[in-house]
């Protein structure tokens, strides 16, 4: 039956039997089928998290067989070579395929159900960027677990990438997997952007979205425009390497410092898009720990995306020492000490929120709570290597390998595993164990703190990066000793945070929908949610909708049990971007496989790219073409066509 | 006294309606994807002209033959693609056939040409940074010319197989939005390549 | 500090001289931040413990809260201030330190290669230049120049003590200076990562006293003497065979660029880019087996005998 081009919704109530019809519209087939064919954007988002933790886990070991080689001065554990792939591949590991997925994974989960919708904008696409991730992964694993991993640091610096001095197929490997990998991280951003603008409920107005959303769209627009500038880059390195152009090779004309502003250009503003997010669970998690809304909601909005903004101006203080003009050294500089500003609102807004309202101790809690220490500790030392004269010192010490952990360990790694305490009740429908999360994070806690913090003093006494041993009397033995030690005691905390995950699987307590008594939508559904999310289409009022009657702020009240019930088909309602008022009721797509087939496709194309295998680039080719048309082809059911008339 | 807010719109369109709809959107945020990249791919030949050494530039004085006039024929395959998406939008399909298949043809002139214009250069894409930055952001154009092609193609054949109606039709819409947008691309490339040498940059 | 030989907190020279207050001021700027929200976290979680042991969060009931806009403004406030001295003193320091000295007393063009320092002297007199590794030696109290040129790959010129780190970029010739207050022996360090022996890439630069410093330049202008005993010519021949194709022994024929220049190998302190002392035992090691001391190294394994190997080093010996 044709669909009728308008529709005035019905509203209805949330009752058992409604619940079931759309339970069967929804529900992805189990089985192989549905395993391959799934667009649910929660069972993705658990997929991402998964994903991300192994490689967690595989650059964490990584870190373990470098700090072993570091215990001590003068050590022979690894080669020189094997330790230079261990080094890069624990720095492509964990900001390429752990940092940004993992954030990912919890935007995807999380979203719909913040925004109030049954899914993301575009749920095939979302689908797709989870297969190509994990096709890039299985791609640069490939070359690491063969001996030909990236082995020039995870940003690669021209002329020692071309192959002139690395002939194997180390950089070919990490040069293709990035630009398979940019291309998931190019089409989240889209679903994402998309998402933000179009598929909130009606009445959540920009001003009421949880910050998590204000994070994880300015990571999507920043990620959207700067992704190319590094798959640019790295396909321009593998013609240079393959096809013997000139982009940086000085013998034909090239730019070694091209590589190095194409790169920065996309690596500073990714670093905050690896961070942003993970900024937004904690201003969403910590006020619920403190029984009050966020300090500042406004301004902690508004600073995400300054600073975003400001920091696409800043990517040259990655390259003070490389001979600059001193008047561009000067703005950069300057740039790089203004951005401290917007981004330490939020540092103050949680700070207030802990103090003006009334903080019970959880371990998501801790984690939250530890990550502003964290993220100050690492915040200052930016904020040091910021003035170019003293950067001239400390850049390429291990003074910036303390700050880079600091940040990145502070403000995604302890912000995600409290994200998953807080939100993993939802996710499972059972609590994790509070008596371990507490070993669990004290542990983390003291062993990264012990790792990390004696190396600003390593660097300060000037050991350089990434060097495979270094000599004894230089005043270094001591300080990596502990730094090892360290490292091991921070690894068996996140052990025990993969123990608890494992165990509370199997044996969690039963969670209620709403075991924290949390102001946002997620709250309001099942633990875990049905497929569709809401029974009806919520309408919403104010920030915290759960938190209306406590708070009692205004007069009006979300509505929550009772709206649109969108029941025709596999359906749901877009808004308009700022004010969010209903402007279109849109067909979902139903579970496929041209998300699989396509990466798959990918992939055939890229390992043969990567072996120059013509035949089968054309294969590939062929193949990447023939599922995008078995994607794009106009389908009915989604009204992209009408039956034939006259 | 506390208000249950409840949104209870009137008659909503139901998918997608013309022009909008939410793949509009999606094929907005490739489109802005796409051309930053091609920002990138600009960024270097400037980058690396302003630091090279006299010489550089392999065409000091771009002849404008065959490329001005294939730029200008791209262009009015562009023209003639929003005459077929009219044809659409008006349900009338020989417009729309032809307008699709002209652009087409246009299109596919244009990519004869410049491969034309390729083997007839002195240099080959190994022979120094500016000829490798030339062949790169052409040949990048000349891929995205390509996809557009291919995207043509199909929504003739689709519009063939009467798939659209002056309502159902936003993917004649999303495909000739790329198709300008690569278009578009193409007058900065030819712009930066073909132009600005005659401004004195990199001489 | 002497126990830090790549330590900057200290410096022993004008331009690294002008960067330490302004690091010990950020340090300390930064420590107290990180002591001040410490404090003020710890006693926010502190605080749960009001409410008792083990209490649900859903049993404490949700309110308001009182302004916390002002922790915001303060904040802001208070971290402006220090971010305001040290953008100005920035400048300040910056301007102090970046330029090239207008009239140094002497410009040195160093090309580091993987794993080497190659430093070049010129001199006005047509026999003034002459080529050396590894050990720089600087005039005291004097601005020194140094022209960086890259020639393989990007690596990066560093002595913490006298000044700041530097590039050196294939294509590019970048420029550094450093000066040194008093006589002594300053280690430096590559400091971009540049292949397999980024970690063992370091160099000396000796300050001497200007009358001692030009007695070491007129030193090294000279060339090789020929040997005088039968082991050091055998030495000799057999390094016009081998060695001579990557080495260079002025006053010889062996000229090659490809490593080091040895005339004057005797007079370093140092060998294998300042990581081994240049003892008889060192240097046997390291001309028999250099992939033992440096893995990846671009002198390979020589595989002498032992009677060849003594012959060698009797020649090297000459090379003072």
């Amino acid at each position: 039956m044709t669909p009728a081009a308008f529709r005035t919704p019905e509203i209805g109530e949330d009752t058992p039997e409604l619940r079931a019809r759309l339970h069967a519209i929804w529900a992805t087939e189990p089985g192989w089928k549905g395993w391959f064919t799934t667009v649910d954007h929660k069972e993705i988002g658990i997929r991402y998290i998964i994903t991300a933790f192994v490689l967690l886990a595989l650059g964490g070991i990584e870190a373990l067989v470098i700090r072993l080689q570091l215990a001590g001065p003068d050590l022979n554990l690894l080669t020189p070579e094997q330790y230079n792939e261990f080094f890069s591949t624990h720095g492509m590991t964990m900001i390429f395929l752990y940092a940004s997925p993992v954030l990912s994974g919890f935007s995807n989960y999380l979203w719909p159900l913040l925004l109030g919708s049954r899914d993301m904008a575009f749920p095939r696409l979302n689908a797709f960027s989870y297969w190509v991730y994990l096709a890039a992964a299985l791609f640069l694993y490939a070359g690491f677990l063969t001996g030909n991993g990236a082995n020039d640091g995870w940003f690669n610096y021209v002329p020692y990438a071309e192959r002139q001095y690395n002939p194997g197929l180390n950089q070919d490997f990490y040069a293709l997997g990035m630009v398979l990998l940019g291309i998931s991280t190019t089409v989240g951003a889209a679903n994402f952007i998309v998402t933000a603008f179009k598929m909130r409920a009606p009445g959540m107005s920009i001003n009421r979205m949880p910050i998590l959303i204000w994070g994880t769209l300015t990571a999507s627009v920043a990620n959207l425009v700067v992704v190319p500038a590094v798959s640019l880059a790295f396909f321009l390195l593998w013609l240079d390497r393959q096809f013997g152009t000139s982009f940086f090779q000085t013998s034909g004309g090239g730019q070694p410092l091209l590589w190095q502003h194409l790169f920065w250009i996309f690596g500073h503003p990714w670093v905050y898009a690896i961070v942003l997010p993970a900024m937004g669970m904690a201003s969403d998690g910590l006020p619920v720990f403190c029984r009050r809304p966020l300090v500042g909601y406004s301004l902690v909005a508004l600073s995400t995306v300054a600073t975003m903004i400001l920091g696409f101006g800043v990517w040259v203080h990655h390259m003070f020492a490389t001979g600059l003009p001193g008047l561009s050294l000067s703005f950069f500089s300057g740039a790089s000490i203004v951005i401290t500003v917007p981004s330490a609102v939020a540092i103050f807004a949680w700070l207030a929120t802990i103090w003006t309202g009334r903080p019970v101790m959880t371990t998501a809690f801790l984690f939250f709570a530890s990550m502003i220490l964290l993220f100050v500790i690492g915040g200052v030392s930016g904020f040091m290597t910021a003035s170019v004269p003293v950067d001239w010192q400390l850049t390429d010490t291990y003074f910036v390998v303390a700050h880079l952990h600091y940040v990145l360990v502070g403000i995604n790694v302890f912000p995600v595993v409290g994200a998953t305490y807080f939100w993993f009740p939802k996710m499972f429908g059972r609590m994790m164990d509070e008596r371990l999360g507490r070993w669990n994070f004290w542990t983390m806690f003291l062993g990264f703190n012990l790792g990390f913090l004696p190396m600003h003093l390593t660097g300060l006494f000037g050991m350089p990066r990434r060097v495979w041993t270094y000599p004894a009397g230089m005043g270094w033995s001591t300080l990596n000793m502990i730094t090892t030690i360290g490292s091991f005691v921070f690894a068996i905390g996140v052990l025990l945070f993969f123990v608890n995950v494992a165990r509370s699987l199997r044996s969690g307590a039963k969670a209620p929908a709403d075991p924290w008594g949390g102001p946002t939508l997620e709250w309001a559904v099942p633990s875990p949610p049905a497929p569709y999310n809401f029974t009806v289409i919520p309408t919403i009022a104010s920030r915290h909708p759960l938190w209306e009657e406590a708070l009692d702020e205004s007069r009006g009240r979300s509505s929550i049990a009772r709206g649109m019930m969108l029941d025709h088909g596999k359906e749901t309602v877009t808004t308009t971007p700022l004010d969010a008022e209903p402007d279109r009721i849109v067909e979902m797509p139903e579970d496929s496989w041209a998300p699989f087939l396509l990466a798959a496709a990918l992939g055939v194309l890229f390992f043969a790219l990567l072996l120059k295998a013509w035949a089968a680039i054309a294969l590939g080719a062929l193949l990447v073409l023939a599922a995008l048309v078995m994607w794009l082809w106009p389908q009915r059911r989604l009204l992209e066509r009408e039956p034939a008339h006259g | 006294m506390a208000e249950l807010v409840l949104a209870r719109p009137g008659k909503l369109p139901v998918g997608p309606v013309g022009r909008h709809g939410v793949g509009q959107w999606g094929v907005g945020a490739l489109i802005a994807s796409e051309a930053a990249l091609f920002a990138y791919l600009l960024f270097s030949y400037y980058y690396t002209g302003a630091s090279a050494l006299p010489g550089w530039l392999l065409e000091p004085t771009p002849k404008m033959w065959p490329a001005l006039p294939n730029t200008l024929l791209l262009l009015a395959s562009s023209v003639v693609a929003w005459l077929g998406e009219k044809g659409v939008e008006r349900g009338n399909r020989a417009q729309a056939l032809v307008g699709l298949l002209s652009a087409f043809a246009m299109g596919a002139v244009f990519a004869g040409v410049q491969v034309y214009e390729w083997a007839e250069k002195p240099y080959r894409i190994g022979t120094s940074s500016y000829a490798s930055l030339y062949f790169a952001t052409t040949g990048f154009h000349m891929a995205h010319v390509v996809a557009g092609l291919i995207i043509l193609a199909m929504l003739a054949l689709w519009v063939a197989l009467d798939f659209f109606s002056p309502r159902r039709r936003i993917v004649v819409s999303a495909g000739v939005l790329y198709w300008h947008f690569v278009d578009a691309v193409w007058l900065f490339v030819f712009a930066t390549y073909y132009l600005t040498p005659y401004l004195g940059f990199a001489r | 500090m002497s126990g830090l030989p790549l330590g900057y907190l200290t410096s022993s020279g004008e331009r690294a001289g002008a960067i330490v207050p302004l690091t010990w001021f950020v340090l300390a700027v930064s420590v107290a931040v990180c002591v001040v929200i410490g404090g003020l976290l710890g006693l926010g979680v502190w605080r749960t413990r009001r409410h008792g042991p083990r209490v649900e969060p859903r049993a404490v009931a949700v309110e308001r809260g009182g302004h916390g806009l002002g922790w915001i403004r303060w904040g802001l406030i208070a971290s402006a201030l220090p971010l305001l001295v040290t953008l100005v003193w920035t400048m300040a320091a910056l301007g102090r330190v970046v330029g090239p000295p207008r009239r140094p007393a002497l410009v040195l063009d160093v090309t580091p290669r993987q794993w080497w320092w190659e430093v070049r002297y010129n001199g006005d007199e047509p026999d003034g230049t002459f080529l050396t590794a590894n050990e720089l030696h600087i005039p005291t109290g004097r601005r020194v120049l140094v022209r960086l040129h890259g020639a393989d790959v990007i690596h990066s010129f560093w002595v913490p003590q006298l000044s700041g780190k530097t590039d050196a970029i294939p294509g590019q010739t970048n420029l550094t200076w450093m000066q040194a207050d008093a006589p002594g022996r300053y280690r430096g360090q590559c400091a971009e990562f540049c292949g397999l022996e980024h970690a063992k890439m370091a160099f000396e630069v000796v300050a001497d006293m200007p009358a001692a410093f030009e007695r070491w330049r007129r030193a090294q202008l000279q060339t090789a003497p020929p040997p005088a005993t039968a082991a050091a010519q055998r030495g000799q021949q057999y390094f016009q065979y081998r060695c001579a194709l990557c080495h260079a022994v002025r006053g010889t024929d062996a000229s090659s660029f490809y490593g080091p220049d040895l005339t004057h190998l005797m007079s370093r302190r140092l060998i294998a880019a300042g990581m081994l002392p240049n003892t008889r035992g060192s240097l046997a090691g390291w001309v028999q087996s250099p992939q033992a001391a440096k893995p990846g190294a671009l002198m390979p394994d020589q595989k002498l005998t032992g009677q060849q190997l003594n012959d060698v080093l009797a020649y090297l010996e000459t090379l003072q």
